[in-house]
């Protein structure tokens, strides 16, 4: 197998615990940018180098550089936000971003549009309102997501807190970040300093955890590198069944890449659930592939050595067996939209966001609307909270009965209530980003689903669906930000305008759906759906899902092969 | 003795002009001889970079019996027609002898006999950079009665200016207060310069060939004519050049419009220097001419006979006449045609400033507007000034772009009085398509040349004002120039208009450049320009400049150049010990050194 050591790997080993060259990069008055190598350890600093897509051939023709900005991404486990912190996020994103806040499918938020100069005030201002964006992008673990509309809102407290503290657990413990960002006292070269979990290369590539909490599956536990689901038993947490080797990203024609959904290999009792997850981490650290990223995810860990060598090497490290799962069962993995009173009494309000971006747009001021919320639980008690879903849907949660209807108000105000017309498939819509401002895109996402429903919708009232809840999920391309293949309708970008349709995933989260027509346009994909969409009218079972039809129905083709390439098997 | 006339010196490097002129102090005749033939000879091995080389009288003549010509010039114009005087003269087998004003040495004016000056006047009634020396010491204190001589003044200037001539009128008359004799009463000159100049020249050799009183012509050595190169090409013969690019270079929330516009010389065997600036004879704006037309009322096809020419009215309003630019004497004809007093006052001299105000911001079809009257084509046509080429500084390297010449074109435009007005040819050029012609003149700049390999350059040029130092980077590149290259630019904007930005990146990443400061002025509370650069840095740029580096300094002149210059006093001031007086004493000096130059419009 390959063991020369990947560029990157390079790079983070010289940047002395993730400083490089970023702090010069940002003074450069010459540049909107900073250099390629500053790009790849910035990210461990929450924070992306991007350019407006839409304008780079008109700039190389103007003789100008690409309009260069900064898209930057929180660090918000559980996606819980208070209502001031909401007001400091929307103030950032009017002065130093492009005026919208991005709500991601890993529930937190992304500013776009910072330019260079602003990049390091903004993650002061994020800092200032007891945010922070350290290790929100990166080879490290992530923000951890958990289920933010559970059933009971105990559990969401439970499932929240163990969020946080593997989050913090977790986090890098470089002094950069404060010396770069919060003017922090340097630290001389790199003595005195160490990384004790990580070690100074970090991780091989992004590791992501997610807690769910059953019924609920609102964060696809599957698609996670390591996944926590909940057992909790009348109010109390027993501890997590775990899931490792989830992740989505593939590349188009490598049958050496694929998506893949974590298998679940035991039980861990909540006190030792710090203890498992650092050794999963640690694990991928040791073993993952470093001189090829296409093969880095924990995913290809464990499928080029196999589940076993993993569950063996993992708990000889615990130094404990993992208990046998528990049962568990998940109804879907969609939002409930409106509200839900919880068992304390308190009501939780759902709304819908349009592929998560929170702007003020013709009709729909919904960025003004928030505010205004946001301003009156400020007022309110203080276990009022936002939350963050990773569907990309805003929850206001905590809501005292006598509060609700000065809400409903701002919300009809604002045309936030949207969802409570809405087509039963536009409600189940994901979009990644993509254009303009995702350099891997291929093709349209966010800007595309706007125009896509209302011909799907057309196509789905003719055949009286209108309500049914079908799951659409588009991304620009295969790295699968929306998590396209747990869609029963999945768009994956191939070019401007193509895409590969994919059919079939479940409404739970865990059947991953197959490639059905592949680089195919608007016309062929609607002609496609039209005769499914006919035969789901007309055929399915009571409560059946479109994704379970179809595969019933023998609608689906067979599953992609895989293959392992020689080159990384050990 | 005899100095060689600037137009060989010119070209030489640092000192050179001066030093030239110490060792050739003394020469005798045959030597001197000797050194023109060989100069030509080395000019014309030259090839394109041959400069114009001087007529040297066969024998040596004394200043009884020598006609001296001076002249100061910013952007050529009078550089062009002493340059004609001369070589009529010399033709009329006068002898003569042609210098730029700072190469001409001082105390030879109490021995001159006939001097003849030809001098525009730039800035706010200052004059040519070139000249500042010499109108100094004319001026001056130390200037000694010049009872003996015998002169005549041809001052070129634009009457759109309150300080219309200001220089030429100041030389002419300090002269006749020295004692000297006025052969030939002043020129004055106006942007359509041939007007004045032509007959003046006449006159002026007339009265040279009176003067001295000439024996039988002698001899001379026929050098390269100025620009042998380009001279099938002239201001009044321009070259139509194929229009390559014309490329916006400001992004589109840029506020105004900057265009890169490539031409093609091919063919026309036109040759430039970094430096150098492109005429170019501009058409008005056609919706422009049918305004007026309307307005007034008149037919576009009456033909017109003015001058000895025909055209049709519209030919002449498009091709042949100012529309854009307003001058004293059409406000005169109007306030008379309109009857309209309060316009008329404005001629008063004490009004000068509102006069000033005016022609800034009115254009011609403004005053028809604001004060109605009857105009017939034929006054029109001649109450009208004849309309003139505008200069672009020549953004582009030969070395580097062969046949071709680049621009960086501002589009002057704006709102007023309720409709959108746009500058003639800023407009002309950035509206037209690839393929169109454009007749062009290469106008050279003496004034504005790179130094040697190995001097350092310091370039400040804001907004279009860094045209010349991309010609100036690419050149120094392509010559694999050692002297190192310092820029300064400054716009309103970071985003939307650092004009060239990936040239610059491109040219620092390849060593080509070797220093940028940049200056936007509104991407932070408070404005930032270059000339605060210039005193950020102010240290390093005083030791560049103590190393020999050479100045420049290139845009607009209203307000840029002269807040650099006092930034360029406080760096002296600051960095170099000197009190305000010596400060402003040593820049002159460098000015007058050719070390520090500017080319500001
Ligand atoms: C914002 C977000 C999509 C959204 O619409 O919400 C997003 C946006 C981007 N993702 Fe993602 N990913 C986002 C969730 C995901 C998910 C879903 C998840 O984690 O539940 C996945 C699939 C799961 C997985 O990781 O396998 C995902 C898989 C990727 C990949 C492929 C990784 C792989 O191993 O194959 C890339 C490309 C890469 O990492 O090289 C990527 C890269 C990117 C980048 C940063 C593009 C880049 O690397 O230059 C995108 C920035 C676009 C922009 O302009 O904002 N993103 N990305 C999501 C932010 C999550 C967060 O808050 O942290
Ligand atoms: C040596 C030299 C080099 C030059 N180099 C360059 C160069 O590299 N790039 C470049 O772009 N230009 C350059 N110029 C300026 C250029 O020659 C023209 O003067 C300029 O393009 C305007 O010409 P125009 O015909 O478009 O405008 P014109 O038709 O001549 O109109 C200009 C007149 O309009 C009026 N005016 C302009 N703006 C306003 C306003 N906002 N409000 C009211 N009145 C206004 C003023 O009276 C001004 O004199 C240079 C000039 C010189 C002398
Ligand atoms: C920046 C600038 C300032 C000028 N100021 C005056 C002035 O004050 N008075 C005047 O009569 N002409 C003024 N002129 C017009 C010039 O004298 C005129 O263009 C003349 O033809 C230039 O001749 P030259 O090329 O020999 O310098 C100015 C021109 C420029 C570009
Ligand atoms: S899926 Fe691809 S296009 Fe969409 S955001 Fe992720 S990387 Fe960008």
């Amino acid at each position: 197998m390959t063991t020369t050591p990947s560029h990157l790997e390079e790079i983070k080993a010289a940047s002395r615990f993730l400083r490089g060259g970023i702090a010069a990069g940002l003074a450069d008055p010459i540049t909107g940018a900073i250099s390629d190598d500053d790009n790849k350890l910035l990210k461990f600093h929450g924070s992306y180098q991007q350019d407006d897509r839409d304008l780079r051939e008109e700039r190389r023709q103007q003789k100008l550089e690409p309009a260069y900005s900064f898209m930057i991404r929180a660090r918000l486990p559980g996606g819980v936000v208070t209502p001031s912190q909401w007001l400091a996020f929307d103030a950032i994103a009017r002065e130093h971003a492009n005026g919208t806040l991005r709500i991601t499918t890993r529930q937190t938020f992304q500013w776009h549009g910072v330019i260079k100069g602003r990049l390091k005030p903004t993650i002061a201002a994020i800092n200032a309102s007891l945010a922070d964006t350290l290790a929100a992008c990166g080879d490290v673990n992530r923000t951890v997501v958990s289920s933010a509309n559970p059933l009971q809102s105990s559990a969401h407290q439970i499932a929240y807190e163990w969020a946080a503290r593997l989050s913090e657990h977790l986090l890098p413990s470089t002094r950069a970040y404060h010396e770069i960002w919060l003017d922090g006292e340097k630290v001389a070269g790199d003595e005195g300093e160490s990384e004790p979990l990580y070690g100074a290369t970090y991780l091989p590539r992004k590791f992501k955890i997610g807690l769910a909490v059953p019924p609920t599956n609102d964060i696809d536990v599957f698609a996670q590198d390591l996944g926590l689901i909940a057992i909790i038993e009348n109010g109390e947490l027993k501890g997590f069944n775990v899931a490792v080797g989830g992740g989505m990203g593939a590349s188009h024609g490598d049958p050496t890449t694929w998506p893949r959904l974590g298998d679940v290999i035991g039980f861990v009792a909540p006190e030792r659930l710090l203890a498992l997850a650092t050794g999963v981490l640690t694990v991928q650290r040791d073993f993952g592939n470093r001189s090829q990223r296409l093969y880095a995810r924990l995913k290809y860990t464990i499928e080029h050595r196999g589940l076993d060598w993993f569950t063996r090497e993992l708990e000889q490290r615990l130094g404990f067996a993992l208990e046998p799962a528990r049962p568990f069962a998940f109804a879907n993995n969609g939002d409930r939209y409106g509200w839900i009173e919880g068992e304390d009494g308190r009501w939780h309000l759902t709304l819908h966001i349009a592929a998560g971006r929170v702007a003020d747009t013709p009709g729909q001021p919904w960025l003004t609307g928030l505010r205004e919320i946001a301003c009156v639980l400020r007022a309110a008690a203080s276990h009022v909270q936002f939350r963050l879903t990773c569907n990309q849907n805003l929850i206001i949660a905590g809501v005292a009965a006598d509060d609700r209807a000065a809400i409903d108000a701002l919300v009809a105000q604002h045309a936030l209530d949207a969802y409570r017309a809405q087509s039963g498939i536009r409600r189940h819509a994901l979009a990644c980003v993509a254009l303009p401002t995702c350099g891997l895109a291929m093709a349209e996402a966010e800007r595309y689903l706007p125009e896509l429903l209302p011909k799907l919708e057309a196509q789905l009232a003719r055949h009286g669906l209108s309500d049914a809840p079908i799951g659409l999920r588009l991304s620009g391309c295969p790295n699968g930000c929306s998590r396209p293949y747990l869609g029963e309708i999945a768009l994956v970008g191939r070019a401007p305008g193509r895409y590969d349709l994919r059919l079939g995933a479940d409404f739970r989260g865990q059947r991953l759906n197959r490639l059905h027509r592949q680089n195919i346009n608007e016309a062929e994909i609607l002609a496609t759906l039209e005769p499914l969409f006919a035969q789901y009218a007309h055929e399915r079972s009571t409560d059946e899902d479109f994704g379970d039809f179809l595969l019933r129905a023998g609608a689906l083709a067979p599953e992609a092969p895989r293959t392992i390439p020689a080159t990384v098997i050990a | 003795m005899s100095a060689l006339p600037a137009t060989t010196i010119a070209p030489l490097p640092g000192q050179g002009p001066v030093e030239i002129l110490r060792l050739l102090d003394g020469l005798d005749a045959p030597t001197l001889w000797w050194l023109s033939g060989y100069a030509a000879a080395q000019a014309s091995h030259a090839g394109s970079a041959a400069r114009a080389l001087p007529t040297v009288p066969a024998r040596e003549a004394g200043p009884q019996e020598r006609l001296t010509i001076i002249y100061g010039s910013q952007t050529g114009n009078a550089r062009r027609l002493a340059e004609k005087l001369a070589h009529d003269a010399e033709n009329a087998g006068l002898a003569v002898r042609l210098l730029r004003a700072d190469v001409y040495p001082q105390r030879e004016l109490k021995s001159e006999r006939l001097l003849y000056i030809v001098i525009s006047t730039q800035g706010d009634g200052d004059p040519p950079d070139d000249a500042r020396g010499l109108v100094e010491f004319v001026v001056g204190k130390r200037v000694p009665p010049l009872v003996d001589l015998k002169y005549a003044v041809l001052g070129l200037g634009d009457s759109s200016y309150p300080q219309f001539c200001a220089i030429g009128r100041r030389l002419d008359a300090r002269l006749a207060e020295l004692g000297a004799t006025r052969v030939l009463a002043a020129g004055e000159a106006d942007v359509d310069i041939e007007t004045v100049a032509t007959p003046w020249l006449e006159q002026a050799l007339g009265a040279a060939r009176e003067t001295l009183k000439t024996a039988a012509p002698r001899a001379t050595v026929t050098a390269l004519r100025p620009h042998a190169a380009n001279a099938e090409w002239s201001r009044e013969r321009p070259f139509a050049a194929e229009l390559l690019v014309n490329q916006r270079i400001v992004s589109r929330d840029g506020a105004r419009a900057v265009h890169h516009v490539e031409l093609s010389l091919e063919g026309s065997g036109l040759t430039y220097e970094p430096g150098d600036a492109l005429g170019v004879w501009p058409t008005n704006a056609a919706v422009l001419v049918d305004a007026v037309l309307q307005t007034l009322q008149l037919d576009g096809e009456t033909r017109v006979t003015h001058a000895g020419e025909t055209h049709s009215l519209h030919a002449w309003l498009s091709t042949r006449r100012e529309l854009t630019r307003l001058a004293r004497p059409f406000i005169a004809a109007h306030a008379a045609h309109a009857r309209a007093e309060d316009l008329n006052r404005l001629l008063a001299p004490d009004r000068n400033s509102d006069l000033a105000k005016l022609l800034n911001t009115h254009q011609v079809i403004d005053l028809l507007r604001e004060f109605p009257a009857v105009w017939n084509a034929d006054e029109l046509v001649a109450a009208l000034r004849p309309l003139t080429p505008r200069l672009y500084s020549i953004a582009s390297s030969r070395r580097r772009v062969g046949d071709e010449v680049h621009l960086t074109v501002a589009n002057v435009a704006w709102k007023a009085f309720g409709h959108t007005h746009a500058g003639t040819a800023s407009t002309f050029l950035t509206s037209r398509d690839d393929g169109a012609r454009v007749p062009v003149f290469i106008e050279s700049n003496e004034r504005f040349r790179l130094p040697d390999a190995g001097t350092d350059v310091i370039m400040i040029g804001p907004g279009t004002g860094v045209a010349p130092f991309r010609a100036f980077v690419q050149e120094r590149h392509e010559a694999g120039a050692r002297g190192r290259n310092w820029l300064f630019f400054g716009n309103r904007h970071f985003h939307d208009d650092f004009l060239y930005q990936t040239e610059w990146q491109d040219a620092l990443r390849k060593g080509a450049l070797h220093r940028l400061d940049l200056a936007f002025s509104r991407d932070q509370e408070s404005k930032v320009y270059v000339q605060d650069r210039l005193r950020e840095h102010g240290s390093e740029l005083h030791a560049w400049l103590e190393n020999g580096a050479r100045l420049y300094v290139c845009g607009d002149a209203t307000q840029m150049a002269r807040d650099v210059h006092e930034a360029l006093v406080d760096v002296f001031v600051t960095h170099g010990g000197l009190d305000r007086e010596s400060a402003q004493a040593h820049l002159s000096e460098l000015i007058q050194q050719g070390r520090y130059a500017r080319d500001v419009y």
